[in-house]
């Protein structure tokens, strides 16, 4: 689950990582009155999780609380990339000597953690990754130990980062890794990480990304959910624990396990239609998941056709199919459903199917002709 | 032969007593797989259809010659039971089946167990491992299998099971069939298991079933053009998957263009493994080698 900004400085500022002192702002009158209990020159910056925010006019100084109003007053409402901006966050701005470039990932390639360091951050920094690959030291890091102190003072001064800040610097990242560790982070990215003028470093901005599969152990991160705007419909599925993505096509999909929800967008493109969504019932999916994921698809008019596309492994074809049937028997379902079933308990899931009789669902032999009736179904694209 | 599970696997089940433990212990026992032995701390003494329970693994292991283990214990408590099951002697394979283990636990088990006992964990997030005829160790519907000549390794679950079924379909038997599962730190990857299909005398073939994301299939392709003789069927499903918003630069940093299907695709074919473009026709591919 990726954070807004300032809901990653207040997680660095809890693991004693300095952020400059700010307030979040919904409103211009709002950004006003933070910059006047500020004081001061003050930054106003779009709190959308999406990166290109300075390079789409998302950040701007503001010399007071009238300019801080009117930054605001721009920014909210704005469009980027995707992303309304509902919220600014208004922070003290902050003399920069010197601007870096630090994360800490997960490199899949190889299992471990990945630390990643420049000397030379700010928002040009994955054009200096291509070009010049030596200007971001890269180091990896062995899960079982943790980043050793030395290593902190390695990726310090083979990243060239001021050696009068080298203590301070590798304080600070020794205190991002063990946030990126202890809060079960995917990520954690600080770019800029700033040396002040006065010598200080401070994280000017935070991305941060939790794996939600560890909020059993951070009982309080679903709260930050509250700040973000979510989509109605992806909030139903979330709540229903249903991986579900919005697409742009006609055809809705419902498929268990990943692997076979993207083969099924696949195959519905392949024969010239074009999925509505991305819905993963997930494994071991019970009679109520199913109808759950139906009435799901309910909410969004784009859907003209459904597509079951169902493997049973530890899912089982006969809970399904009761879901279906349930699902029937709950609402007016305003689409045709194409049904194909195959694995553990199919030859009772397709006779649950047949015994429920309805016009509504249409059985298929093959994910290919399903994927075909379905898409004939909903009208080609 | 066959590789990881076979007639010689003595089956451990740890939280046998839960509800996809017993059943999933039970269909596999069906099947023929040797399951002598279940775990669930507390309920030591009890059996479940006549399948002694213990408290810990190490005693059963002891009691009962247990060499595999099917992990099917409740994702907080996950890595803590491959690492016990690690732990105890005489283990040689680790399955497990639990989905949402956290990233941080994974990545600090994974690389334990590779630095420490360097027992094969297959998983997690996976669906097991089965040699037809041989053993069933997971939840593989194995009604689809047929014994054979064809080594299956796959990311996706669902999808493994698809890919059985086009070749069962055709008469195409399996000498393995193995999900390495789609989690950020498997277990096992696909050059292990491609490494084992390599060195099996009974595997004459291998299907290959990726996903976007990743390197995983990248590294595949490079093993197969440096080392592999037996020809590669594959297949990768995400090529209309909407990229992923990701919010940070480090993973464009990492991986540049690599991770997207049409890289994968690119990459195995200059391996020269065929990649189909729809799972049915795995079958036929395979078919016409």
């Amino acid at each position: 689950m990726d954070l807004l900004e300032f809901q990653g400085k207040q997680l660095f500022a809890h693991v004693g990582v300095p952020v400059p002192e700010g307030r979040v702002a919904a409103a211009p009158g709002e950004a006003r009155a933070a910059a006047e209990e500020l004081g001061g020159r003050v930054v106003v910056k779009a709190q959308v999780r999406v990166g290109g925010r300075g390079k789409a006019g998302g950040i701007k100084a503001a010399d007071g609380p009238q300019a801080a109003e009117e930054a605001a007053a721009t920014i909210l409402g704005m469009d980027i990339r995707g992303h309304r901006v509902n919220l600014v966050w208004v922070e003290r701005a902050t003399e920069i000597a010197a601007e870096w470039y630090v994360s800490f990932t997960l490199d899949r390639g190889v299992g471990r953690h990945l630390a990643m360091v420049s000397a030379r951050g700010g928002m040009d920094i994955e054009a200096v990754a291509a070009s010049d690959p030596a200007a971001v030291v890269r180091r990896h890091i062995d899960p079982v130990v943790g980043l050793a102190d030395w290593q902190a003072a390695d990726l310090v001064y083979r990243a060239g980062l001021e050696r009068t800040a080298a203590r301070p610097a590798a304080a600070t990242l020794r205190r991002l890794y063990r946030a990126f560790v202890d809060l079960d982070c995917d990520l954690v990215e600080v770019n800029p990480l700033v040396l002040t003028a006065g010598g200080e470093v401070i994280a000017l901005d935070a991305k941060v990304t939790l794996d939600s599969n560890a909020f059993f152990r951070h009982r309080d991160f679903e709260a930050f959910r509250e700040a973000f705007q979510e989509d109605p419909i992806e909030r139903l599925a979330r709540e229903k624990g249903l991986g579900f993505i919005k697409l742009d096509g006609s055809v809705g999909i419902i498929g268990n396990g990943a692997g076979l929800v993207m083969s099924t967008l696949d195959v519905v493109s392949l024969v010239g239609g074009a999925a509505a969504n991305f819905l993963d019932v997930g494994g071991g999916a019970g009679a109520e998941t199913i109808s759950g994921a139906l009435e799901v698809l309910t909410r969004d008019p784009a859907v003209k056709a459904v597509l079951v596309n169902i493997f049973g492994g530890i899912t089982r074809c006969d809970l399904v199919a009761q879901g279906i049937v349930t699902a029937l028997g709950e609402r007016e379902l305003p689409w045709p459903i194409v049904v194909r079933l195959d694995g553990t308990n199919a030859p009772e899931g397709r006779a649950i199917l047949a015994e429920a009789a309805s016009e509504r669902v249409i059985p298929a032999a093959t994910m290919l002709e399903a994927a075909q009736r379905a898409v004939e179904l909903a009208g080609g694209r | 032969m066959a590789i990881y599970v076979d007639e010689t696997t003595r089956l451990l089940v740890q939280n046998l007593t839960g509800r996809e433990g017993s059943f999933h212990a039970m269909r596999n026992r069906a099947y023929g797989t040797n399951v002598v032995a279940g775990v669930s701390p507390g309920k030591g003494g009890q059996d479940v259809q006549g399948v002694p329970v213990f408290d810990t693994v190490s005693a059963a292991v002891e009691a009962t010659g247990a060499n595999t283990t099917l992990c099917f214990v409740p994702a907080p408590f996950a890595s803590d039971a491959i690492l016990e099951a690690a732990a105890a002697p005489g283990m040689r394979l680790i399955v497990c089946i639990t989905e949402g283990i956290p990233a941080q636990d994974e990545a600090r088990v994974v690389n334990y167990l590779r630095q420490t006992t360097g027992v094969p964990l297959i998983g997690p997030n996976c669906p097991g491992v089965i040699s037809p005829g041989k053993a069933n160790v997971g939840i593989m519907p194995h009604e689809i299998c047929l014994p054979g000549r064809v080594g299956v390794v796959s990311r996706s679950g669902t999808l493994t099971y698809q890919a059985v079924h086009e070749l069962t379909t055709r008469g195409i038997g399996q000498s393995t069939c193995v999900g390495i599962g789609g989690d950020p730190v498997p277990g096992t990857s696909f050059v292990d298991v491609l490494s084992r299909f390599e060195a099996d005398p009974e595997t004459e073939a291998v299907v290959l079933i990726g996903e976007i994301g990743g390197e995983a299939e990248e590294q595949a392709a490079a093993f197969i053009k440096a080392h592999m003789t037996k020809p590669v069927v594959a297949y990768i499903a995400g090529f209309t998957a909407p990229p992923g918003k990701k919010m940070g630069h480090a993973g464009a940093i990492i991986s540049g263009s690599s991770g997207t299907a049409a890289a994968k695709k690119e990459a195995l074919e200059a391996a020269d493994a065929v990649v189909v473009t729809y799972p049915t026709e795995i079958g036929e591919a395979v078919a016409a080698l």
